[in-house]
């Protein structure tokens, strides 16, 4: 294959450009922020509370700045830059110090991580502070296993969950893969596949409401694989996810649910709420 | 749903047309099987991840680099090919492309004209233009047949019969040619084989689509499985070529790693049956081959998209087809949904161009942005980013003087603009906010149980009893 990497870029190397490197983490630092997410906030806020204290169980200081709102991404996916652009400098000024910012969720983390640098591309001063930010945002997953190196000791019955990654988290984050590493480490969990393990449930934000056919025929689809699944619980590390598949399976009267992987984890941990 | 209940789909938006293909069993299990063999077959054939991305990082760059000197290739295209022999005529717009057509075939005195595959004649309408101007326009791509017998359009840009299972097809080939029912998918082939190979012979005119034009060499080229490509370019005295002004690549040697990008990505095949290099009509001693070529590139919107920098990468496409096959939409509503020549994620991105954003007003829209799209394009074509991009030129205001695409604003709405003015407000108030996470929570009692389509397909949603902002500060200062 190496002959054929001749000179197609455009600066006339032999070679194809090198592949970007996959991210580098930093040692454990002492104080986090948290970025909660306005979805965690007002539908899974407990998901929230699991995130700080399983943070904190790693020894970490975790602050929650109280003026977070929205990461901005509904307008932003909806074509309303301007009114994304201003929310998301609203929430650029809050994390002033140099902590890494958590956020329990690989959509959200995207927004932060990839389309900030989108939003202020045209301003040079506040797309500084958006690089600074997107080098320090962290998806829960990777931080605990990544920064945190963090080791689970399983302490609840057996149980087989099968696990729901975001899209966003699978291909903005890449970080679809740490959520099974992390649940590898429950001894009583077993982790189940489900069919078409990586397609989309189905919510994609407001594509939920504009697109309800569609989008009630993914999520159909969704809840039948991880219902034939075998699965006792689903996990999630991304609530929109979950509240696309939870209300899904309630509506269609189904016991099944979802939790998001940082409740899952704190109650097999031994955490109490 | 019963087909005698459908409104013809011609008078149904896009929402409509989904909403009956998700309502055909048939159609489902017949995409969702197509596309589940695909995905198979294009993972198994870039077994070696590595390789794969370093080759879509080489044919991106090939494909920018091709893109950022276009005029001045489409010269050297026009140079090489016209001291090859060929005719090289130009259309701005699909008329001028067809009326290009007539005029050779009328020089021609040509009463059939025999088509290879070819999407940019899906874009002409060549066949229904030919057939109003008393010429026959035959399909001989074996899809492309079965869906002009059945009078239907290509559901997919590779396979453009993919809709349709082997039964339906047997039942098509007994209604339409009178043979024997039959569902054995070789004896189908061999019955349509049949009937084209004559056809090849009797044509005046072969029509083809190109792959990829090489400037440096003037050469067309053409990928097929059938042979129906080069008998459709071989045999007929006059072959027409046509294709996008976006074809043209710099080098024979760029077209290599762009050719096994093409093959794995659409078929996973590590090359296609055929691959032809046309580069000219019959020389003197010669024994076979057209006496005449001809080639017309066609923009028909393409120029609007490479004028803008970001959308210009639409042009990187060499239609393989990938997107679609990965889409979860597409998967589930088909391609004649879309209603357009290009259906699935490409079709999304670049119909906008051909026939303005106020024709297809829900194409951006029609996505969970999920990025499957963008993850196996050959060419890394940032699918969901343009997707977006469009949605934002979709809601932009009819005074923009920021002027990038026809028919840009269709769903520009000032309840919508004011909506996300308020969605703002409260997201940059952070007291504001909390007050309305508050009141929320405790009213959560209060929840309508119908919030339009969400309840379509969920229970109503609920909100905690108290916000994270609350538990948060609460737990925190617990500490200190």
């Amino acid at each position: 294959m190496s002959e054929l990497f001749y000179d197609a870029a455009p600066n006339a190397t032999r070679v194809a450009p090198p592949l970007p490197k996959p991210r580098q983490y930093p040692a454990k630092p002492s104080q986090v922020y948290l970025f909660g997410t306005c979805v965690v906030d007002l539908f899974y806020p407990e998901a929230g509370l699991d995130t700080i204290q399983l943070l904190e169980r790693e020894g970490l200081s975790v602050h929650f700045p109280q003026g977070q709102t929205c990461c901005g991404q509904p307008a932003y996916t909806s074509g309303y830059t301007d009114e994304a652009r201003k929310v998301a400098r609203s929430q650029l000024a809050l994390f002033a110090n140099d902590w890494p910012v958590i956020v329990p969720s690989g959509s959200c983390a995207g927004m932060l991580r990839h389309h900030y640098l989108d939003l202020f591309k045209d301003e040079p001063e506040t797309l500084k502070k958006a690089q600074a930010l997107a080098e320090r945002t962290f998806e829960l997953a990777e931080f605990l296993l990544f920064v945190c190196k963090a080791e689970f000791r399983d302490q609840g019955t057996q149980v087989k969950v099968a696990l729901h990654t975001s899209c966003s988290a699978r291909r903005e984050m890449n970080t679809h893969l740490h959520v099974r590493e992390l649940l590898a480490q429950l001894g009583n969990v077993q982790r189940v596949e489900h069919d078409h393990e990586s397609e989309c449930c189905g919510f994609g934000g407001t594509f939920s409401v504009r697109m309800p056919d569609i989008s009630g025929a993914m999520v159909l689809d969704k809840t039948r694989a991880l219902k034939e699944s075998g699965a006792h619980e689903v996990v999630s590390a991304d609530c929109g996810c979950l509240m696309n598949i939870n209300g899904s399976l309630e509506k269609q009267r189904e016991a099944l649910r979802g939790q998001h992987l940082a409740s899952f984890l704190w109650q097999r941990t031994g955490g109490v709420r | 749903m019963n087909a005698e209940q459908r409104i013809p789909a011609i008078e149904l938006d896009f929402k409509g047309r989904a909403h009956n293909a998700l309502g055909d069993d048939q159609l489902r299990r017949n995409f969702r099987t197509a596309m589940d063999s695909l995905m198979t077959k294009r993972a198994a054939s870039f077994s070696d991840a590595d390789e794969r991305e370093r080759l879509r990082e080489l044919g991106n760059h090939i494909r920018a680099r091709a893109l950022s000197k276009l005029p001045e290739l489409l010269e050297r295209l026009e140079g090489n090919l016209t001291r090859n022999g060929v005719n090289v005529h130009w259309a701005e717009t699909v008329e001028e492309a067809n009326n290009i057509v007539l005029e050779i075939a009328q020089a021609h005195n040509a009463r059939q004209v025999i088509k290879g595959k070819s999407m940019v004649s899906e874009e002409m309408e060549m066949n229904h233009f030919l057939e109003g101007h008393g010429i026959e326009s035959l399909e001989s791509d074996m899809g492309e047949y079965i869906v002009q017998l059945d009078h239907e359009k290509p559901s997919h840009i590779i396979m453009p019969a993919i809709h349709k299972n082997a039964g339906q097809v047997a039942s098509l080939f007994h209604d339409k040619l009178g043979v024997e029912y039959t569902k054995d998918v070789d004896q189908l082939i061999q019955i349509g084989r049949r009937t084209l190979r004559k056809k090849f012979f009797e044509a005046d005119i072969g029509v083809s689509g190109v792959n990829f034009a090489v400037a440096e060499t003037g050469t067309l080229l053409l990928v097929e499985n059938e042979g129906n490509g080069r008998m459709s370019t071989g045999v007929p005295p006059v072959h027409i070529a046509v294709t996008g002004i976006e074809k043209v690549v710099e080098n024979l040697r760029d077209v290599v790693p762009l050719l096994s990008l093409l093959t794995r990505s659409a078929l996973g095949q590590p090359i296609t049956t055929y691959v032809n290099m046309i580069s000219g009509p019959r020389k003197a001693d010669e024994l076979d081959g057209p006496q005449e070529v001809h080639l017309i590139l066609l923009d028909n919107g393409r120029s609007q998209a490479f004028a803008d920098s970001e959308l210009r990468q639409t042009l990187n496409c060499i239609r393989c087809g990938a997107c679609m096959n990965h889409c979860p939409v597409y998967t589930r509503v088909g391609g004649h949904t879309y209603g357009e020549v290009y259906p699935g994620p490409i079709g999304k991105i670049i119909t906008p161009h051909m026939v303005g954003l106020h024709k297809v007003p829900d194409h951006p829209s029609a996505s969970s942005l999920c990025g499957a799209c963008g993850e196996v394009c050959p060419v890394k074509i940032p699918i969901p980013s343009l997707l977006r991009r469009l949605r934002e030129e979709n809601v932009k205001a009819p005074d923009d003087p920021h002027k990038v695409m026809r028919g840009q604003g269709s769903k520009y709405s000032k309840k919508e603009r004011l909506m996300w003015a308020g969605w703002r407000l409260l997201n940059t108030s952070p007291m504001l906010y909390r007050a309305f996470g508050f009141f929320a929570t405790r009213l959560r009692g209060l929840t309508p149980s119908n919030i339009g389509p969400w309840t379509q397909n969920h229970s109503a949603p609920k909100p905690a009893a108290r916000s994270l902002h609350e538990l948060a500060r609460e737990h925190l200062e617990g500490k200190r």
